[in-house]
């Protein structure tokens, strides 16, 4: 046998064992589109962050992933749910884009949804909170990953009234949103025994706080609630402080803050603020080495939203490396059979109607005392239970669930 | 003649154009030419800077939205009630804004349409900060399924012909040779004998119906309303994508919409993403120094003075 025949040989027997593993593969390559605000208000608690994130669960792969690359591709969608509808369907239709991935703030979330349902795409939901992403707007293809308002509402709700914050006053942003979340606690409250002495509804975004937090220091109550979001509970929060909310005995519980806001506020306004958290960096070896990885490159410790995206990239890697195929129903099934575990969640259960489930964590802002170095910013009060966080699923109005 | 010329090269442009470029971009641009345009109804042929067409925009898109969605109406009648919804805003705010003139009138217009705003912001059918979210794009004509992009792209550049048409007859009718008029002398054109109240709100009412039409037009092409359309940020966008065209001219709106929306939409996935924002407004800048007559306006200059 000629050289050149031997090497034609081999040349095509490698060439039919490539196009037989990444034949399971559309278009040979494995595609991820970040969608996320890399400009505006979250982009502290996604944006570039969570591209990292999803690069470096791309990169436990080497880049490759049942023999066929991957590849990561993003934008920016300015928090504008039309932008990110145009860029999600470009992907799917002319980019082999198979999954969408981090999608924050509830309206690009449902939008995306839209598009992930008529072309048959995965959407792994990270930095959106709406509960109804799992109940009454699921899709089928449609996973949410890092938390929702159910669980940072319970989360909050019945810890603090656990630990005796049994009265309770809201500061809600006047807009859907911070009404539906002052009902959800309310809700909680309630149930676990506690009161709510009242609320003060505050404009939607407002700057000065000061009337609503004298409010609040008149009712007497014990936890001061925050159902807004944002810049309104930064404000909220420093308008407190100010006022010497907490010196003076009450407690102030955030509903919705993260990492990134804390590290705004400072520890020194922002002590004391309760929270619930998906994750938080300094929780054991896994998550501090994976974190200082991420802080090596962006210079920051990461958020919930962050690492969530992570984890959700790579389940959803992994779960092409099992079955060998990156066709949506097959790895949408691999997906839910395969529990959760990574630095992020441990036991994490993907039900059907698309909520990943996995512990939640009560959280306090530590004292500039107790703090011992740069992002010591929280100790953890209490695992909260998936399941408590989360609820049931027979509470998911999800209709494919 | 050149122009006829000149339009039947773009409509012949606009035809085969899907073909090379992703056909719902395509539509967002088309969208935004029209809003473009029907604005500059007002500010390049009324000289009236209204800065709430927002409110009319984003307005009619949650109307045509409900009406697809809620009541099933065919999506024909659907963008056209979202349009005349908007038309009628357009009367109520109209009738308040052209008493009064320049900073004045801006002001106006902004308050009613940031009051528009937190309407939608508070109300259950426009889903408040998440929007109105799957409407469904229905069948034109009843038989045409639009859900396929192709002829959703012919059904949308119909409109946009039909409207672009309508607004290019006004501006070159007796009623546009007045309001060019009033725009350059109010108290001469009072002198002679019209009702300028009158001309000024009936232009206002038109510029809203058609801002409301393309805003009508773009919830069914992207099957969402959002806050972001009635926004007073989009305000000040059409206001940019006009002036950056050419202020008073017929094309030139169009011309910065695509600008804009082509800067938008792929500076978002290159390196520059977060910074879309600063380069559009650098854009603006240089813009205001260097070519106040946008695009089209000093091409038209430069043609003038070569020829």
């Amino acid at each position: 046998m000629s050289i050149l025949k031997k090497l034609s040989l081999s040349v095509s027997a490698v060439a039919m064992m490539a196009s037989a593993a990444a034949a399971e593969i559309s278009d040979g390559i494995v595609k991820i589109g970040v969608l996320t605000d890399m400009s505006a208000t979250y982009s502290d608690v996604a944006g570039q962050g969570t591209v990292v994130a999803a690069q470096m669960a791309i990169d436990e792969f080497n880049g490759t992933v049942a023999g066929a690359p991957i590849e990561l591709v993003t934008a920016d969608h300015q928090n504008k749910a039309d932008i990110a509808a145009n860029k999600a369907r470009e992907w799917g239709d002319t980019q082999q884009v198979d999954a969408f991935a981090e999608l924050v703030t509830t309206s690009v979330a449902l939008a995306v949804f839209e598009v992930a349902k008529q072309q048959n795409k995965i959407a792994l939901v990270s930095g959106a909170a709406s509960s109804p992403l799992t109940s009454d707007a699921c899709i089928p293809t449609g996973l949410h990953w890092t938390y929702n308002t159910r669980a940072l509402a319970v989360g909050t709700g019945s810890a603090v009234v656990k630990e005796g914050g049994d009265t309770w006053f809201f500061l809600t942003a006047d807009y859907a949103f911070g009404e539906a979340l002052q009902a959800d606690v309310t809700r909680v409250v309630e149930a676990e025994g506690g009161k709510v002495l009242g609320a003060a509804k505050h404009p939607f975004p407002a700057s000065d706080f000061s009337s609503f937090v004298l409010q609040a220091q008149a009712s007497g109550a014990k936890v001061v609630g925050l159902a807004n979001a944002g810049g309104d509970t930064i404000n909220a929060i420093k308008a407190a402080n100010e006022f010497g909310l907490v010196a003076a005995g009450q407690k102030i519980a955030g509903l919705l803050v993260f990492l990134s806001d804390v590290h705004a506020l400072g520890l020194e306004t922002a002590q004391g603020l309760q929270m619930t958290v998906s994750f938080y960096w300094d929780m054991n070896d896994e998550t501090r080495a994976w974190s200082q990885k991420f802080f090596d490159q962006t210079g920051k410790m990461p958020t919930g939203v962050q690492a969530g995206t992570y984890s959700s990239v790579l389940q959803y890697l992994k779960a092409i490396d099992a079955t060998g195929s990156d066709d949506t129903d097959t790895v949408l099934a691999k997906m839910r059979e395969m529990p959760v575990n990574d630095m992020f969640a441990t036991n994490g259960i993907l039900r059907s109607d698309g909520r990943m489930v996995h512990d939640m964590f009560l959280a306090e802002v530590k004292s500039p005392a107790e703090s011992t170095g740069p992002w010591d910013y929280l100790k953890i009060v209490r695992t909260i239970p998936g399941e408590e966080a989360y609820g049931p699923l027979s509470e998911s109005n999800c209709p494919t669930k | 003649m050149n122009s006829k010329i000149g339009y039947l090269v773009a409509i012949a442009l606009l035809l085969v154009l899907p073909f090379v470029v992703y056909p719902v971009f395509l539509m967002k641009l088309l969208c935004f030419a029209l809003f473009a345009s029907a604005f500059n109804l007002i500010l390049g042929f009324g000289g009236l800077l209204s800065f709430g067409h927002a409110a009319f925009f984003g307005g009619a898109g949650y109307i045509t939205g409900h009406a697809l969605k809620v009541w099933g109406l065919p999506t024909e009648l659907g963008i056209l009630f979202g349009a005349l919804t908007a038309g009628l805003l357009g009367v109520l705010i109209g009738m308040l804004a052209i008493r009064r003139q320049g900073i004045y009138f801006a002001m106006i217009t902004l308050a009613m349409a940031q009051m528009v705003y937190f309407i939608f912001v508070s109300s259950d059918f426009t889903g408040g900060e998440n929007g109105l979210q799957g409407v469904p794009r229905g069948y034109a004509l009843g038989f045409i399924d639009l859900q396929n992009d192709l002829s959703m792209y012919y059904f949308v550049l119909t409109i946009f012909i039909v409207a672009f048409a309508i607004i290019a007859r006004t501006v070159h009718s007796p009623f546009g040779q007045v309001l060019s008029a009033i725009r350059d002398n109010e108290d001469r054109a009072t002198s002679l004998g019209y009702d300028v109240d009158r001309y000024k709100l009936l232009a206002f009412v038109l510029s809203a119906t058609f801002a409301g039409l393309a805003g009508g037009t773009k919830t069914v092409v992207f099957q969402l309303a959002s806050l972001t359309d009635s926004h007073w940020h989009m305000s000040g966008e059409v206001v940019l994508m006009t002036l950056l065209g050419g202020l008073g001219t017929i094309v030139g709106p169009s011309v910065g919409a695509a600008i804009i929306i082509t800067l938008q939409n792929y500076l978002a996935s290159g390196p520059l993403g977060a910074w879309v924002p600063v380069v559009l407004g650098l854009i603006f800048v240089v813009c205001v120094l260097a070519f106040r007559r946008g695009v089209i306006g000093e091409l038209q200059a430069f043609i003038r003075k070569s020829f």
